[in-house]
């Protein structure tokens, strides 16, 4: 670590980096000096995460060149970036579970007498980087035992460890409750302070506003702007990102006539995994041609519900009718239920799989896609083409393995399986988590054409302006029932708020 | 059973754990680095034919050690170049090693003993501790007639413990199996730590060859290994991946082996091939949770790509 080689300002010129198919970077020109905290934001693939990586070593640029105060430098590994100060928080943690934190944090440093790892000296210095950021982490725990929000001020702890002079923070805040996220956010103005460099990526617009000085827009791999953040409007921003308006307003929409009802639950219980109350004699009526938006904070009934509707949770009291279909296990009628889960990666694709299998992973054995027990691949790929198109899912092919496309990508598969036999009845929880704002708009189009179709739609989510944005209807979740039933087109956020939080006597007076 | 062959039994006990235990630390490595080598059945193999080769051109027994455990590394090497480097299937590699492995001892064991009239047994590893010692009643046989190599076995576990858990290549080795993205990020080189995991598994099952040799039969037989590499993967699983407790695992496995040769000559009501099967009972017991949690490392036989981060 050489503390004499101090960071005042680092240049990437006219950096491009081509992946098979894609032109992750496009000639970009980036500049971050010391004291400052520069923002990154972008839409999912829009090349932030890569260029971040040809910073820190793991890519190489196919042209491009950097500049450390002034000097041309060459990053061939993530060694030679930690030689020059320069230290990257990942998207997903680098942590070894089975190591103690302070084994995580001396990894690949040198020590005193090599060959001995000699943990003591850095045990102290451990501590006293934790007092002085006053961060709750203990050297001898092992990482597997850690809360997110720990392993997250850990992977941070270990650039500190490094003396860092140029920190790289990937989407540090996706995976912090709003309180630590907040702590992050000032920890990250004090590192500035300190006469450090970050660069602090996010496509969330309100912690950029809250904690940059200048934020760099990137869109297709190429830059659109630098601006400050505090003289811009947040639609602006938002405009740069996805490079037209986006509506976040209330949609618009007709009336439905035919309603009838599809979705009908009385009386439900059920436990949580823990074996504990989940929902108490929740009865709730979806018609069809409308959205039901659920609010509520996460944790407060919304999964199991949904999961008790698709048949996946077995419930202990009550009863949930379909189409005046009882349910009594999994649903697997695709006309009747649609279900987009709430963690895409683990239950709404088989990430390994292409295009074309997850597509039609429900329906694979209905003729015409079997024959006889042999799959008709010919007449697979015509309908996973037409639903590509349909759906506008951005990939090369359909034979493109699925863990290849960006997240907003990925969704749209899972929403295009899930509605491609016009359910009666659509379950969609979380829709657009993680997404960026494009994707986002694209889902809530999706939702609100089934909606214009005659689907009933139970809409889950824990951001309040988007079931605000969707819903005809809106229930309040707290602690396993349903705190109130209101109609979205009138309705008061701040009563909301109050039953979101288990408040009812708001209620009472606006009958 | 009396004194006598409980005493004769115990001894043999130890003796024929001391190749499979060696193996075990060379397995710890490997596997802790995120590479099975299920080729370490066919590298002790060869490591027994090599052994006897160099011991009777030489005459010398510890050139005969380092000539196996060499070749044992080379082959190790392969492993690595084609497991890490070409990121090949790594059961489907270790399986050529082993079929490789008793193809070609089998072809050369005619030539092995050519120009002799009979098959002439070795120099074996000399009995070092003192005669007062190893004629001390009971443990004198168990603990100190023992060949220097079983010494050798008993110390390098605590060794290679000492080496995973207080030296800084040992915590390397510790992470790369179970995070090699996050290794690579910590500005090291996660090929560089598979190959010497491979290479110390490839040169221990060498060595293990040679302790199989020249500690207790002194002559090669064809297929004379009889799966014993395949115990040490056993042992792994039993041993949670840590060198004192695969050594202790490979201690139990070595006897189930004594009393089954026993078993054999001795009329017992029970079929030896029962502790035959014993070892991998026992890793089936380990497998279904009856020793706790045995989680080993987490990307063990998974290829890594490093543009995959």
């Amino acid at each position: 670590m050489d503390q004499s080689n101090d960071l005042s300002t680092l240049r990437m010129v006219g950096i491009s980096k081509r992946f098979p198919g894609v032109l992750a970077n496009d000639n970009i020109d980036f500049e971050v000096k010391a004291g400052q905290v520069h923002g990154i934001l972008g839409e999912n693939g829009a090349g932030k995460t890569t260029l971040m990586k040809i910073l820190y070593g793991l890519h190489q640029p196919d042209s491009g060149e950097i500049f450390l105060n002034g000097k041309k430098v060459e990053i061939h590994s993530p060694k030679a970036a930690g030689d020059l100060g320069i230290g990257m928080v990942h998207q997903h943690f680098m942590l070894i579970e089975n190591l103690t934190a302070l084994e995580n944090v001396v990894l690949g440093l040198p020590t005193k007498h090599p060959p001995l790892l000699d943990l003591e000296p850095a045990r102290n210095r451990f501590n006293e980087l934790t007092k002085e950021y006053d961060l709750h982490l203990t050297p001898s725990s092992p990482v597997w035992s850690l809360p997110v929000g720990d392993q997250q001020w850990l992977e941070i702890l270990k650039l500190l460890f490094r003396n860092a002079k140029l920190l790289i923070l990937d989407e540090p805040t996706a995976v912090l409750a709003p309180k630590q996220a907040k702590q992050l956010l000032s920890t990250v103005r004090r590192f500035a302070q300190e006469g450090r460099a970050i660069i602090f990526i996010s496509h969330k617009l309100e912690e950029m506003k809250e904690v940059v000085d200048c934020v760099t827009v990137l869109r297709d791999g190429h830059v659109v702007g630098t601006v400050d953040p505090k003289e811009v409007q947040s639609a602006q921003l938002a405009q740069m990102m996805v490079g037209r308006d986006v509506f976040l307003d209330r949609r618009e929409r007709a009336p439905y006539k035919d309603k009838k009802e599809v979705l009908v639950i009385e009386h439900l219980d059920c436990l949580n995994d823990r074996k504990l109350p989940a929902l108490r004699k929740i009865d709730l009526t979806v018609k069809s041609g409308e959205i039901v938006g659920v609010a509520g904070v996460d944790g407060n009934g919304q999964r199991e519900l949904a999961e008790c509707i698709t048949g996946l949770r077995q419930f202990t009291g009550g009863t949930i009718h379909i189409n005046q279909k009882p349910v009594d296990g999994v649903i697997n009628d695709t006309t009747l239920l649609g279900y987009i889960p709430e963690d895409r990666h683990k239950t709404g694709l088989v990430l390994k799989f292409t295009v074309e299998e997850n597509l039609i992973l429900k329906t694979f054995e209905e003729l015409p896609y079997t024959k006889r027990g042999i799959i008709q691949w010919h007449e697979i790929r015509q309908k996973a083409d037409a639903l590509i198109k349909e759906y506008d899912i951005r990939t090369p092919n359909s034979m493109v393995p699925v863990n290849h496309l960006s997240g907003g990508n990925q969704q749209k598969v899972v929403v295009a399986r899930e509605l491609s036999n016009k359910p009666a009845l659509l379950i969609s929880s979380q829709p657009t988590r993680g997404l960026d704002l494009g994707a986002v708009e694209s889902v809530h189009n999706f939702l609100l054409k089934e909606r214009n179709r005659g689907a009933a739609v139970l809409f889950i989510s824990t951001e309040l302006s988007e079931v605000l944005t969707l819903s005809d209807r809106i229930i309040v979740m707290f602690n396993g029932e349903i705190m109130g039933d209101l109609n979205a087109e009138k309705v008061d956020v701040n009563l909301i708020g109050e039953l979101m939080l288990g408040h009812r006597e708001g209620l009472e007076a606006t009958p | 059973m009396d004194l006598n062959s409980i005493n004769d039994f115990l001894a043999a006990a130890i003796r024929m754990a001391a190749p499979l235990m060696l193996v075990g630390i060379g397995g710890v490595f490997t596997e802790r680095s995120g590479i099975f080598n299920i080729g370490m059945e066919g590298t002790m193999l060869i490591g027994c034919m090599v052994s006897v080769y160099v011991s009777l051109v030489t005459g010398n027994l510890w050139l005969a050690t380092l000539a196996a455990m060499l070749v044992g590394s080379l082959i190790g090497l392969i492993h690595a170049f084609l497991t890490v480097t070409r990121r090949a299937d790594q059961i489907v590699t270790g399986a050529a090693i082993n079929l490789f492995a008793l193809g070609i001892t089998n072809l050369l064991n005619s030539q092995l003993y050519a120009g002799f009239e009979y098959r002439p047994r070795v120099t074996m590893y000399p009995i070092v501790a003192p005669e007062v010692l190893q004629e001390l009643p009971f443990i004198g046989p168990i603990l100190f007639a023992q060949p220097v190599i079983v010494y050798l076995a008993f110390l390098l576990p605590v060794l290679a413990t000492w080496i995973l858990y207080k030296t800084s290549w040992g915590l390397n080795i510790r992470a790369v199996g179970d995070h090699p993205h996050a290794v690579a990020t910590a500005g090291l080189s996660v090929n560089k730590l598979k190959y010497q995991g491979v290479i110390i598994s490839g040169m221990f099952a060498g060595l293990g060859g040679a302790a199989l040799v020249l500690a207790d039969l002194g002559l090669f037989a064809t297929g004379m290994t009889a799966g014993r590499g395949f115990a040490v993967l056993a042992a792994l699983v039993v041993g949670k991946w840590n060198p004192v407790l695969v050594a202790a695992a490979c201690i139990l496995f070595g006897a189930a082996d004594a009393f089954q040769l026993r078993a054999q000559t001795a009329q017992f009501a029970i079929p030896y091939q029962l502790f035959v099967m014993l070892p991998y009972l026992l890793t089936i017991a380990a497998l279904a949770g009856l020793v706790g949690r045995t989680v080993g490392p987490k990307t063990v036989g998974k290829p890594y790509d490093p543009e995959s981060i």
